[in-house]
């Protein structure tokens, strides 16, 4: 029961990263409609200079508050520069020009910091872990991330029900030609809708610093889990890619550590760990398959 | 008029045909395992222009059918070393090094999953497709990462390359050419079936697929089909490239191999077949290369890939056989 | 008397809070022109839509020969002889005009799972299909792709298409749409052609000529039918005149 508790909070905060991740590129496909593979770059943007900064001056803080605004930039040049070209184009172009992005971050990045991973460690202040019940102790960085998590959650929430610039992106998802007619400048709001979008995957790269090892190749891995996400949320629905990013979380976490287990009653225990550890990590695949078999266009369709 | 396209399919040709000798009097055979790979993986590309280039099925695993061929082959041959059946259950299935019955299984075994896994990709469409193709590519992939019998994620070697009789597939020479006469005839089956009746359908399905329906075809049984077909031929790419290699592992179907499959398609043009192995020899050559100037090649890779598919849509061969200024 | 060759019972579509078809109830006779007219946003494409199956009603029923037809796909109500040409000719732009047309015919042949011989050089299917070429008007135009058409010849082939299916029924959505006049006679000719040839259901804002060519007409408000008669008795319809011709 304890191992259990602390595999939700584990499966919460993998859910948590995989919503900072999702939250901005299901906007970008559903405002946009643009498919962005380069998306893991900024995560990993976000978590090498994070790093770099954090090691330097010895502030985790001051690493995250450089490495935001700087993904944010990189993001909206990227913007500027290639993918506003690409909006018109079938999503074969976009597919393949982001591939071509991917490349080329990974290797400008192999470049800057080398093929060795970074290291970030856990600031002091959030070290440690606390009792949250009797006998459940759990790391307090985990929790941090966790409570980010619903902060960020809660900031989309009253950006796009409070905010004049909350409605237009809305009204922008749904739909492009008439928010264009009614005056707003559609062009800055998909480059702040960019950037917004990157920011948050970078967030994502900065907490990930301290539990992952910072690489070349780390934006890929959380890449395609983030497009399962939002594939079972919905494409353009910030409320689906919540839903679907806590699922996602669930499914891999407990799968990994309790499908050896359920497995062994029917198998003999051999092979119900090898089985059960390729059927946990491709849970969420068969999850993702489930889902569209069922309902096409994901759980939360936004309206088109 | 003696057309541009067939010139210069002939001197491809004609350049394929004499390579083997040619290296051999410059004593540049290392160069034939290098092209023995770029036919693979054009006839893995232009499997894949199949579904993409005529159906307009943006796939992005496309490399697993690979993967799937190539492991069928790899524990075929495993087995055969152990003399362990694979299966005892329901019927009894030995393993084999013989390319004569090791091959068909590869391409039977990717044409089913293609199958299944195309049944159900088939059912979306846009940007679904395509991170459900994705999807089912991952799911492979770290099943074989899982299969730690067959060596996870390090992979599997094989001791030597399958038996043919008559035909010593152990000689890079004649590997070489018997990948050829595969992809040849590839090329000329996959472009009679482009131009048949059924393949008129799937383009035109590339182009409204709903017309096609209310005109009264079953647009989804196209499409099946002919994503069946270019999975089974991508299969047998995966079942030549394990041979070639003499290993396989899970990076073969990793999403960014068929990420790779994509840009090959698009460097040498969607829609003709052919262009696609001249891509795969652009982009293998480009990486070999530009491999011997920098270690940092993907820096100069990944622009040029944005440029070409912002300005050169039409691919290089497009850009080879266009005769200059006719109705653009 | 003549027997109903499509029949609609209390179809309803609504999406979200749009109610785009209330109970629209439709009989069309064998043979007949009937026309179905209504203001924009009356539902029109919608019905046309729910008839060829790119839609699926919410509730409600669909015959068609007798048959119902209401959870049957796209294609196999093609294949019972329900042809469309499209208010947006959707044609197939990297085709020429002739390929265009090989295709409608080789869905009616049922050849699409030929998977060796040469499309383009089947001569039975070119025969076919220059048949069409040559009554649409576009025997000059054969090998222009489609893409590179008029707005009236594209208009022709669309028609050309639906007709290549041999059907029983065909819909006609907006065929005069963006036509000149000059265009719009010809036509008008052309349907005045086929009318008796194959049943027709002809939706069109041009009532001079809907009046002139249906032999009866079905007019939706909202997405109701509020009248169904002769073009004579529609006119003088005082619910028609209100909600429709009232105005112009």
């Amino acid at each position: 029961m304890l191992l259990f508790i602390e595999q939700l909070l584990n499966g919460l905060q993998l859910g948590v990263m995989l919503f900072l991740m999702s939250a901005g590129l299901t906007l970008v496909f559903g405002i946009m409609q643009v498919i962005n593979l380069a998306h893991g770059s900024f995560y990993m943007i976000g978590a090498y200079v994070a790093a770099t900064v954090a090691v330097r001056s010895g502030s985790f803080l001051l690493g995250m508050a450089v490495a935001l605004p700087v993904a944010a930039a990189v993001g909206m040049i990227v913007e500027l520069t290639i993918l506003r070209r690409l909006y018109k184009r079938d999503h074969l172009d976009q597919v393949l020009a982001t591939f071509g992005l991917i490349f080329f971050f990974n290797e400008l990045t192999r470049i800057i910091w080398g093929r060795q991973p970074l290291f970030m460690d856990v600031p002091s202040w959030l070290g440690g872990a606390v009792e949250l019940l009797p006998g459940i102790h759990y790391p307090v960085y985990r929790l941090a991330i966790i409570l980010v998590g619903v902060f960020v959650a809660l900031f989309l929430y009253l950006l796009f029900s409070r905010t004049r610039l909350g409605m237009r992106i809305r009204a922008g998802a749904s739909n492009r030609d008439m928010v264009a007619a009614l005056g707003v400048n559609i062009r800055l709001l998909y480059t702040l809708v960019f950037g917004l979008g990157t920011m948050l995957a970078a967030l994502a790269g900065v907490m990930a610093g301290p539990i992952l090892a910072v690489e070349v190749g780390m934006g890929e891995s959380i890449l395609i889990l983030t497009f399962v996400v939002i594939v079972i949320g919905g494409i353009g629905s910030v409320r689906g890619a919540l839903v679907g990013a806590l699922l996602v979380g669930m499914v891999d976490t407990l799968g990994r550590v309790y499908l050896p287990d359920v497995l062994s009653f029917f198998v003999s225990s051999s092979t119900a760990n090898s089985l059960g550890a390729s059927l946990a990590s491709m849970s969420v695949y068969i999850l993702m398959a489930m889902v569209l078999t069922c309902k096409p266009a994901g759980l939360f369709p936004a309206q088109d | 008029m003696p057309n541009r396209k067939t010139i210069l399919n002939g001197i491809g040709l004609l350049f394929f045909l004499l390579l083997p000798p040619v290296t051999q009097i410059f004593g540049q055979e290392y160069l034939l395992s290098l092209f023995s790979r770029i036919l693979i993986y054009g006839l893995a590309a232009a499997s894949l222009d199949l579904i993409l280039g005529y159906g307009g099925m943006v796939s992005l695993g496309h490399a697993v059918f690979m993967g799937v061929g190539g492991y069928s082959v790899g524990i075929l041959a495993f087995h055969s070393y152990e003399s362990s059946p694979i299966l005892s259950w329901p019927f009894v299935l030995a393993g084999t090094e013989n390319a004569l019955l090791a091959w068909p299984f590869a391409v039977l075994v990717a044409g089913i999953f293609g199958l299944i896994t195309g049944a159900i990709c088939l059912r979306t469409k846009g940007m679904h497709f395509i991170m459900i193709t994705l999807a089912f590519a991952q799911m492979a992939y770290y099943f074989f990462v899982s299969l730690t019998k067959f060596g996870g994620s390090d992979g599997l070697s094989l001791y030597n390359r399958n038996t043919l009789p008559g035909i010593d597939l152990g000689s890079d020479v004649l590997f070489y050419y018997l990948c050829l006469a595969v992809l040849v005839i590839f090329l000329i089956v996959a472009h009679r079936l482009a131009g048949s009746h059924f393949g008129r359908v799937v383009s035109a399905c590339r182009e409204n697929e709903q017309r096609v329906q209310v005109l009264g075809f079953a647009s989804y049984r196209y499409k099946l089909a002919c994503y069946t077909f270019s999975a089974a031929a991508a299969g047998l790419a995966g079942a030549l490239l394990v041979n070639q290699s003499e290993f396989i592992s899970p990076g073969i179907m990793h999403w960014t191999k068929s990420g790779e499959l994509m840009v090959m398609v698009l460097l040498g043009g969607m829609g003709t077949l052919v262009g696609p192995v001249l891509g795969a020899a652009t982009l293998l050559l480009m990486e070999d290369i530009l491999a011997m100037y920098t270690e940092h090649w993907m820096i100069i890779l990944g622009p040029f890939l944005i440029i070409v598919v912002l300005f050169a849509k039409r691919g290089l061969y497009g850009l080879l056989t266009e005769t200059g200024g006719n109705n653009g | 008397m003549a027997e109903t060759l499509l029949q609609t019972k209390g179809l309803c579509k609504r999406f979200g809070a749009l109610q785009v078809c209330r109970n629209l109830d439709l009989n069309i006779t064998s043979g007949e022109l009937h026309a179905l007219i209504g203001p924009n946003g009356a539902g029109k494409t919608t019905a046309m839509n729910l008839i060829t199956g790119l839609l699926t009603p919410d509730s409600g029923v669909l015959f068609f020969n007798g048959r119902d037809i209401t959870n049957i796909s796209v294609h196999k109500r093609a294949l019972l002889g329900l042809a469309r040409a499209f208010q947006v000719t959707s044609l197939f732009n990297d085709f020429s005009v002739r390929e265009n047309l090989m295709l409608a015919v080789q869905a009616q042949q049922r050849t699409g799972f030929r998977f060796w011989t040469n499309a383009t050089r089947d001569r039975k299917l070119m025969t076919s299909a220059d048949e069409y070429v040559e009554r649409m008007g576009l025997t000059e135009r054969a090998t222009v792709l489609a893409g590179a058409l008029s707005h009236g010849e594209r208009r022709q082939l669309e028609m050309g298409m639906a007709l290549a299916t041999k059907p029983a029924m065909l819909l006609l959505d907006e065929p005069m749409a963006g036509l000149g006049p000059g265009g719009t006679l010809k036509l008008c000719e052309l349907i005045e052609e086929l009318k008796g040839e194959v049943t027709i259901l002809l939706v069109e804002h041009d009532t001079q000529a809907v009046f002139a060519l249906a032999d009866r007409i079905s007019v939706l408000v909202q997405g109701e039918v509020v009248a169904t008669d002769s073009p004579q008795l529609i006119k003088q319809n005082s619910l028609v005149q209100e909600a429709y011709l009232g105005g112009s």
